[in-house]
């Protein structure tokens, strides 16, 4: 579907509100949106809200071969999908600069910061390793796609336990989750992406820019830095250009920004552990919010199954026995066999065909199963007998209306057993039709 | 009341997993479903039932390619993304089947030349993931405003070896059942829309399946019912 174009008056008004240091939701210059950190119950598995913007996100491991020029590594993989439900322009073959921007974006900040122990993932160097692959999938598009995938990134990794695993000389040993608890990844520091949008060639900059405000900026600065002031990635976009005080300004505002989320990480990973530990509710379930009128929940509901027996046998013995297949195979040849008898051929003289069609107009819609034997000498004799109803002065003599229910009967010389196996007979004829071209 | 609960709480703690004690009698796990929880799309649904999640976004009736137009009716398109991996075969055939019910349904001859399209996310799979498909699909096109003839609902039956009959199966119970039908029924009289099997049964069987599928599909009926009539409480 095609993006909703955005109006001259709303850009206008988006700038002018910029220059006065206003933004459409009421928030300040450098302020971010509420984030709001939900789990699943499978490890691994979280989603992330940036405001509307909505990233679920999935953590999986198996085990492969590693790399053959890193064979003591791990190996990470990045996914990130641009749903078509997060908007209308994301169709499943269409948006390639966006996810690629985003993607590379993502496995610059994720992987080539050396995050995660990848030397830690390795089980049998040279042979098998840990392949750990993380999938996020935007589910709406409302700014910012970026930091909120890169917070869900790193929020489902911290979250992933992997399987235990033993080796004993020769022997390796990989326990299913029931024998023993699973493990978590090696992780480092956690990098988390901040957006800057600049507005008016530079003058003018947000934090965190939602969708209209992403729609009129002039360029995006991405930024992203872990907890401990170390910048992983920078990215400018968009062919502003930027001073070096801003650029050292933003990244101080970054700094500032990345310090809150991370802690916000921790608290909701801590949350969800001492749930689990406690043996109370957790999951999805239970990050929906009852309060909200647009939900509802429902308990256990048992269903009475004690009249199902009864219900079917009562249906089985009203039922009529399922008719008989006629089936002969005939056997032409090896590798060729016949099941019924052909339609004959439709491909008669053209002239005759084209009163034929006429005739047969109405009778193809009425008969939709039956294969119309397209017999000359019996459809000329249709013709005459019917009287044409001449409707109007009409020069074209072949406009002949039948009664639909004359031709059914005259025309229907096909027996059951071909409306049974229609498709099966039609390969011989077109069998005979080759042998024909061949000759 | 609290001491079921508590029992529930206990039973997730030692296996994660919703797996309870249904016992002799089935019973549909716990259902969940909230709308309107996305900004972009026109109507959206999040369906819970039991530890399986879809999220389901619906657009329509929007504009539609010129190749792919139908002059007197909506064309509908069903997507179904897999949480980890790209889609493949499983997926697909989810989606026409999907289709195929939603297409029964929808009274598309109203807004010919135009498209409605329903993207599925599977959020957690912990089975019938196909049903909860199916629920979340005809939320969001409630949601969303799409006129329909009937609402329809998803139920799925499981087979075991001793010839059980389970409704709602967890993912453990689906992998070790002999048979797992799926049905989808329409709200009006109950009646059988789409149907898909998987393993051995008999015919006896499959009707006293589609038996018990129609008492179930009561339940969730009444529970869309509730659901909407506690939405629409403060109009």
């Amino acid at each position: 579907m095609k993006e909703t174009p955005l109006s001259n008056c709303e850009r206008r008004f988006l700038l002018r509100a910029i220059e006065e240091k206003k933004r459409l939701d009421g928030r300040q210059t450098y302020d971010y949106r509420n984030i709001k950190i939900s789990f699943g119950t499978d490890y691994g598995c979280c989603t992330v809200e940036l405001g509307k913007t909505r990233v679920l996100g999935q953590v999986s491991c198996e085990l492969v071969s590693p790399k053959l020029n890193r064979a003591t590594e791990g190996i990470l993989f990045f996914n990130l999908e641009l749903s078509q439900m997060a908007a209308p322009a994301f169709e499943p073959g269409r948006q390639s600069d966006l996810l690629v921007k985003l993607n590379r974006l993502l496995e610059r900040c994720l992987r080539n910061s050396k995050c995660i122990d990848t030397e830690s993932l390795c089980v049998v160097a040279g042979e098998k390793v840990w392949q750990i692959r993380v999938d996020l999938h935007l589910l709406n598009h409302d700014g910012n796609i970026i930091d909120a995938a890169s917070i869900a990134a790193i929020v489902a990794l911290c979250h992933f336990r992997r399987p235990d695993v033993s080796v004993q000389g020769d022997e390796v040993t990989l326990y299913t989750l029931e024998e023993r608890d699973p493990v978590p990844l090696s992780i480092h520091h956690m990098p988390i992406c901040v957006s800057f949008a600049f507005f008016q060639q530079g003058t003018y900059l947000l934090v965190d820019p939602n969708e209209r405000e992403e729609r009129v900026m002039d360029g995006l600065l991405v930024i992203a830095m872990n907890k401990h002031r170390e910048i992983c990635t920078i990215q400018s976009s968009g062919g502003i250009m930027l001073l070096k005080d801003q650029v050292l300004r933003c990244s101080k505002i970054a700094g500032v920004k990345v310090a809150e989320i991370t802690e916000l990480i921790q608290k909701a990973l801590a949350n969800d552990q001492k749930v689990r530990k406690e043996g109370g509710k957790f999951g999805f379930a239970e990050s929906i919010a009852n309060q909200r009128i647009t939900a509802f929940r429902m308990e256990k509901a048992p269903i009475d199954t004690s009249d199902v027996e009864e219900k079917a046998e009562e249906i089985i013995s009203e039922a009529e026995p399922p008719s008989e297949v006629v089936s002969k195979p005939v056997l032409w040849t090896p590798g060729t066999a016949q099941i019924g008898e052909g339609i004959e051929n439709s491909w008669g003289d053209l002239e005759d065909s084209e009163k034929e069609d006429e005739d047969e107009g109405g009778s193809d819609e009425a008969i939709i199963l039956d294969s119309i034997k397209m017999d000359t000498g019996e459809v000329s004799n249709i013709g005459s007998q019917d009287a044409p109803i001449v409707l109007s002065d009409s020069e074209e003599e072949e406009m002949i209306i039948l009664e639909p229910d004359k031709n059914p009967k005259k025309i229907r010389t096909q027996t059951i057993s071909a409306t049974q196996v229609k498709a099966p007979s039609k390969k011989p004829v077109k069998k005979r039709k080759k042998k024909r071209a061949a000759n | 009341m609290e001491g079921v609960m508590q029992t529930e709480t206990k039973i997730r703690a030692e296996s994660g997993i919703e797996s309870g004690p249904r016992g002799p009698g089935c019973s549909l796990r716990n259902f969940a479903c909230e709308q309107n929880l996305l900004s972009r799309p026109d109507g959206s649904a999040s369906f819970l039932q039991g530890d399986t999640s879809v999220l389901a976004g619906v657009y329509g009736p929007a504009e539609v390619k010129v190749s792919k137009e139908i002059f007197n009716k909506a064309t509908l398109e069903v997507n179904l993304r897999p949480k980890i991996g790209l889609p493949g075969v499983a997926e697909k055939s989810r989606e026409r089947l999907i289709r195929n019910t939603c297409e029964a349904v929808v009274l598309g001859a109203l807004h010919p030349r135009t498209s409605i399209t329903v993207v599925l996310q599977v959020v957690s799979d912990a089975g019938s993931l196909l049903a909860c498909c199916l629920n979340a699909a005809c939320m969001a096109l409630v949601d969303a405003g799409v006129p329909m003839r009937a609402l329809f609902c998803g139920v799925t039956c499981a087979l075991d070896s001793d010839g059980t009959l389970l409704l709602d199966p967890t993912a453990k119970q689906e992998k070790e059942a002999r048979a797992v039908l799926t049905f989808a029924l329409d709200s009006v009289e109950r009646k059988l829309l789409m149907s898909t099997t998987k393993g051995l049964y008999s015919d006896a069987e499959l009707q006293q399946c589609l038996a018990a599928a129609q008492a179930a599909s009561q339940h969730v009926f009444r529970f869309y019912r509730e659901s909407l009539q506690r939405r629409y409480s403060k109009s």
